[in-house]
């Protein structure tokens, strides 16, 4: 989907506003500003500020995070990976990495049963190693 | 904050080398509508776009679980300031609490003080001064996925870094109230996500005691005006200007003074560089000592073109972008259309502190034939980005100077 550069600039009016602004004045060059922790008058000097009483408000939160249905492809030789590997962070981690070798891979798999303390099956770590090496080995 | 409305989403997501393509992703793929191809080097570059995360517009999706969200890169053609609900995300652990009561939540400071405290939130925000103060937020790990030779960790374009205005009390106040005893080395930052497994090791981050008491760590409960988006750490969140995101702790919820150093998992095993210039190394070298990634080093990006894209011969045209200088303002933003050979000064646009981006414009008029444009930051230090990537085992710290190509006819 291309559109052109126009339309990108006016999608937002405010925001196109800023940016005709800047355009519109390539030259003026607002004076640089003070750089440190700047604060509301009055709140630099901390035995002197009373409380703020502009109160912020914050309000309680409730959301709901989304779960991935996204599986390890590949039928049973995913067998492993998949119960081993989705406990702590979904397929998506290991879908999204680059080819690597196969002693890449057996250095990830090693660091997440020591580092992070993934409960993998002693038994299970070859099948999850060549799986990796076969769907994402380095050729 | 404009929301960004999935029609203006799509108006815009020709911008900044990525382009939506419909089709099954490759990743994760919580309800996505479309997908966005990210130019990374040997792939998978698809990736899905989400609107499924709460008080989020359209983000890039590099995992669900625990989210890795990426700022789709349009976003920072829009102005220096980041939209909250198009700010990247990004957690370790996957339990992390969807509800947070602000009556009930508590900050604890604990260790070596005089005085253990837990504040609450009405504490903090109404019994300690206020401050405000722009700042980068970039994961230690920002465009790894353009490193070469390619290496594991999130696949980030450059997507992985923000601008707020964060709002907040200091942490030295925080500190001062609790009392910090003699012999106090260092301060240690965790808060309420936890890892899935009990033996893991939770996630804490810990700064000098110096450092920690400079004035300008903050402890954060408002960006951009609002409060924090949950996934980016409602309600408290620890802002460390200058410094790579792995230290600005999320969910905030204790703060530990400790009489020795932290050695702790994601101190001491994580998060290492190698320490050379720039954090450089060759692949497979060894015997290099390996250090806590610390404070960023400038960037810059051109936000208002995109790679592959044809410009017209003779015909003047904008370029423009944000560059940030690290620990320091921008002094400069340069650009070269000759491979780096000759430079051209770009006008800077307003300076909101110096620890945030800042806009820069210029224009060239390019005669037809292939277009490469460079675009270099130097900070106030004298620190410019090197021409050529640097490379570690982890892809930390990359700052190369960028370049687009295009086509001119
Ligand atoms: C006990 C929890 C846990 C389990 C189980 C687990 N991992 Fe991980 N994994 C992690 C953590 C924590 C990270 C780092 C998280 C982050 O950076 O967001 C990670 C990161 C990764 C990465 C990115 C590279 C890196 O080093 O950060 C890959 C690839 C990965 N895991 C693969 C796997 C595979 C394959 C398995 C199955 C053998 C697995 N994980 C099981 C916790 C786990």
């Amino acid at each position: 989907m291309k559109i052109s550069l126009a339309t990108v600039g006016f999608a937002v009016p405010l925001i196109a506003g800023l940016v005709l602004a800047f355009i519109g004045h390539p030259v003026v060059q607002a004076p640089p500003q003070p750089v440190t922790a700047s604060a509301p008058a009055g709140s630099l000097s901390a035995a002197a500020a009373p409380p703020a009483t502009s109160g912020f408000v914050l309000n309680s939160v409730s959301v709901e995070l989304p779960t991935s249905d996204t599986a390890f492809p590949g039928g049973a030789k995913a067998d492993a990976i998949t119960a081993n590997c989705l406990s702590c962070h979904s397929a998506g981690m290991v879908l999204t990495q680059p080819d690597l070798s196969k002693a890449a891979w057996t250095g990830i798999v090693e660091k997440m049963i020591h580092a992070y303390k993934a409960p993998v099956a002693e038994t299970d770590v070859a099948a999850i190693v060549d799986y990796l090496q076969e769907t994402k080995g380095a050729k | 904050m404009t929301r960004t409305t999935r029609r203006s989403f799509l108006g815009q997501a020709g911008l900044g080398g990525l382009m939506i393509v419909s089709g099954a992703g490759w990743g994760d793929t919580a309800s996505a509508q479309s997908t966005v191809d990210l130019p990374l080097p040997g792939g998978p570059d698809r990736r899905a776009m989400t609107t499924a995360f709460p008080q989020k517009g359209p983000m890039i999706l590099q995992r669900t679980r625990p989210p890795l969200l990426e700022t789709p890169f349009e976003v920072f053609d829009r102005g220096v300031f980041t939209p909250n609900d198009a700010f990247y995300v990004r957690w370790h652990w996957a339990v992390i609490p969807t509800e947070i009561d602000v009556a009930s939540f508590r900050l604890s400071v604990r260790g070596h003080v005089d005085k253990e405290l837990s504040l609450s939130l009405k504490d903090i925000v109404d019994g300690l001064p206020r401050v405000e103060l722009a700042a980068v937020n970039q994961c230690s790990g920002n465009s790894r996925g353009f490193s070469e030779p390619r290496v594991a960790g999130a696949q980030w374009a450059n997507g992985a870094m923000g601008n707020a205005r964060w709002m907040g009390v200091k942490l030295k106040d925080v500190l001062d109230r609790a009392g910090v005893k003699p012999g106090a080395v260092a301060v240690r930052f965790a808060g309420l996500d936890e890892p899935v497994v009990a033996d893991a090791p939770k996630f804490m981050k810990s700064l000098s005691l110096d450092h920690a008491r400079d004035g300008e760590v903050m402890i954060a409960y408002a960006m951009n005006g609002e409060q924090l988006p949950l996934l980016n750490g409602f309600p408290l969140r620890l802002v460390v200007p200058g410094w790579y995101s792995t230290y600005w702790v999320k969910m905030l919820d204790r703060i530990e003074v400790l009489a020795t150093p932290d050695e702790s998992f994601w101190m001491k095993s994580a998060y290492l560089v190698p320490d050379t210039p720039g954090a450089n190394m060759k692949p497979g070298q060894t015997g290099l000592a390996m250090v806590p990634i610390t404070s960023m080093v400038p960037r810059s990006f051109i936000t208002n073109l995109k790679g592959g894209e044809t410009l017209k011969a003779g015909a003047k045209v904008a370029v423009r972008g944000i560059a940030f200088g690290g620990t320091t303002g921008v002094k400069a933003v340069d650009l070269s259309t000759d491979g780096g050979a000759t430079w051209q000064p770009t006008v800077l646009g307003k300076d909101e502190g110096k620890y945030g981006f800042r806009q820069w414009q210029t224009e060239v008029t390019p005669p037809a034939g292939d277009l490469a444009l460079m675009v270099r930051c130097t900070n106030d230090d004298g620190l410019a980005q090197p021409m050529t990537n640097n490379w570690n085992g982890s892809a930390f710290m990359r700052n190369g100077v960028e370049t687009l190509q295009v086509k001119v006819a």
